[in-house]
């Protein structure tokens, strides 16, 4: 028990078996060195408050790595500057999007009055107050009916993807077409519209129904992909157990599939609902533009909120602008609305179809 | 569901004579390609910015929410990047005219001085801000919170095993993501990018109010007049109602459909390749 006992061999006592590790809150501290640092630019040189921000996050990243380099391993070197990195480009992401918010809520508010939202913008006394009573009517009758158009077609398709024509031909087609349809842009949809409509009825012609038809062209691929996924999450027992009751295909997809699936179905819906609320470029080709409320989507100009942004933008004098933030605050409050009612719908159904 | 052939057909159909106008159509150019070429131009510099600004801060934002930040950040911050892929683009570009061209005219006057000797910034600075490199910053604003969003739900779908086994093994949290993470998630981070990118390349409100075109072919990004994009130059050509014109309009909206087309399929052929890598 005593004689055969030596000490370990030098190579072996050399590898340790724990490295070192930086103080706990070393990234705090070099933080602030390096913004100290960083804070000489502008002391010495002049510089702005930006370039202050960037030079200090570029020395932190570098401090902290070449620091954890030396006192710990390479790996954790990487791994604490991919964390700084990571943590960077989040920062830097959001303050452009923090900022668009920010600005469309603090200048449109201001815009906001009784007058604002019901007048619209047919002034007959060049001093008398405009609107976008003209503008809201507009954007909701367009989008009423490219829903009315597009959630029929899409359901049926949906229905007929998942219930019927399971991986056939036609079925296969139908699947790549909706694939595509998706990638399409926005103006394409809107000069389709457009050329179709001079096709049947004479140059020139242009009316709400011809944006609804556009916009229902990017909606439909939507509608139709979200309703399969909802439809195909319905368990393949229902169906069966509808089917040994003897009923028939057509009520059990109306009585069990669709009902076990409305509540997907219509957040799906309303999201596309959103998505093609803010539409411009279709509309601005094929809808027209008209100062006055028109709440006939087959005769006369229509103006949407968007188009009504975009042509106040291309007036260009400052309350032109203000209506514009305005106008944009009001959309964007219509877009947050409706995602809202997507979740809450939901969230309503969902349970649901978990039991 | 006839009606969705009945599309691409009438496309083509009304575009077809676009391609054989009369020259004064062309606006100088002597054929239709010498009219579309700075277009095409102008629309893949664009959104080649977008996605070179776009791509890395998506995929940093993503991680953040899925991996790095704790519960009561990411939440919050998912939702706000979910809501900011609806917000209309031409609110996109009203903020850029009026907020972001005027705030980046410094930077680019810091460019053309110090690194004016690369041909990307050789000036004359435009004074108003209005460039294709804004134009591209915008679009890049524009397509994060769609490839955040998509990149997000295929990195929390990560199986969890797999995140805990690398951890066990002992790597760092950045070799846990390299190993475990981007392997899972390489064919939807493909796909988002390509759809962001399909995204960048139709846009048309947030370009056709921050750009001031009518340039052709340069890689000068910060000069006055720049290559335009087809889309923008729909939106601002449509009024000029003859016929010529709008076959010409409706012939470059045809191009740019294919070329969108095509990236989307290129989109769904290398996720659905990887998909069978997968499988195997």
């Amino acid at each position: 028990m005593s004689t055969t006992l030596k000490p370990a061999p030098v190579s072996v006592a050399s590898i340790p078996l724990t490295h070192g590790h930086l103080p706990r809150g070393a990234e705090i501290l070099v933080g602030v060195v390096a913004a100290a640092a960083a804070g000489l630019f502008p002391l010495l040189l002049g510089w702005g408050l930006v370039a202050w921000v960037i030079v200090s996050v570029i020395l932190f990243i570098v401090g902290l790595t070449v620091w954890s380099a030396i006192v710990e391993t390479r790996r954790s070197a990487t791994d604490r500057m991919v964390t700084a990195l990571v943590w960077t480009a989040f920062g830097i992401a959001l303050v452009p999007l923090v900022s668009l918010l920010w600005t469309v809520v603090s200048k449109g508010v201001p815009a906001i009055n009784s007058t604002f939202l019901s007048y619209s913008a047919f002034r007959t006394s060049l001093d008398q107050p405009i609107g976008i009573y003209h503008a809201i009517v507009g954007t909701l009758v367009i989008t009423l009916c490219a829903v009315v158009i597009s959630v029929p077609i899409g359901i049926f398709a949906a229905i007929y993807l998942v219930e019927y024509g399971k991986g056939n031909r036609l079925a296969r087609g139908i699947t790549f077409l909706v694939d595509v349809m998706t990638g399409i842009p926005s103006i394409v949809a809107g000069l389709f519209a457009f050329s179709m409509f001079t096709a049947f009825f004479g140059a020139g012609y242009r009316a709400g129904i011809g944006g609804a038809v556009a916009l229902s062209l990017l909606m439909i691929p939507i509608v139709v992909r979200s309703t399969e996924e909802m439809l195909r999450l319905v368990p393949d027992d229902l169906r069966e157990a509808a089917y040994a009751l003897g009923t028939p295909k057509w009520r059990t997809i109306t009585k069990v599939v669709l009902r076990t699936s409305l509540g997907g179905i219509i957040t799906g819906v309303t999201l596309a609902t959103a998505r093609i609320i803010g539409e411009t470029a279709p509309l601005l080709l094929i809808a027209g533009l008209t100062t006055r409320t028109n709440v006939n989507p087959f005769e006369g100009f229509m103006t949407t909120l968007p188009v009504f942004i975009y042509s106040q933008f291309q007036k260009g004098t400052a309350a032109d602008f203000e209506l514009a933030w305005g106008t944009a605050l009001v959309l964007v409050i219509i877009v947050l609305l409706l995602n809202i009612v997507a979740r809450v719908i939901g969230k309503i159904f969902a349970p649901k179809t978990g039991r | 569901m006839a009606t969705l052939a009945g599309v691409f057909i009438f496309l083509t159909i009304e575009g077809v004579p676009g391609f054989f106008q009369e020259e004064q159509f062309y606006k100088g150019a002597g054929n239709f390609w010498g009219y579309v070429d700075h277009l095409l131009f102008g629309t893949v510099l664009a959104a080649t910015i977008a996605l070179i600004v776009a791509v890395p801060l998506a995929f940093g934002i993503a991680l953040v929410v899925s991996h790095y930040a704790p519960k009561w950040i990411a939440g919050p911050v998912a939702y706000v990047i979910d809501l900011l892929a609806a917000v209309p683009s031409v609110v996109f570009g009203l903020w850029g005219i009026n907020l972001f061209a005027p705030k980046m005219v410094p930077i680019y006057d810091w460019l053309n001085a110090h690194l004016g000797w690369l041909p990307f910034f050789e000036g004359p600075v435009n004074p108003v801000g209005t460039t294709i490199l804004t134009a591209g910053l915008v679009l890049a604003i524009m397509i994060l919170p769609i490839i955040t969003a998509i990149s997000r739900e295929v990195f929390t779908q990560t199986p969890v095993l797999h995140e805990e086994a690398a951890l066990a093994l002992g790597a760092t949290r950045w070799e846990m993501i390299r190993l475990a993470v981007f392997p899972y998630a390489k064919s939807g981070m493909v796909s988002a990018v390509m759809l962001g990118l399909g995204r960048a390349l139709g846009e048309t409100m947030a370009v056709a109010m921050v750009l001031s075109g009518g340039g052709g072919i340069s890689f000068n990004l910060i000069a006055s007049s720049n290559p335009t994009s087809i889309a923008a130059n729909i939106a601002s050509q449509y009024k000029e109602n003859t016929p010529g014109t709008l076959h010409v309009l409706i012939a470059t909206g045809l191009v740019l459909f294919l070329v969108t087309f095509l990236v989307n399929f290129a989109a769904r052929w290398i996720v659905a390749g990887n998909d069978r890598k997968m499988a195997r």
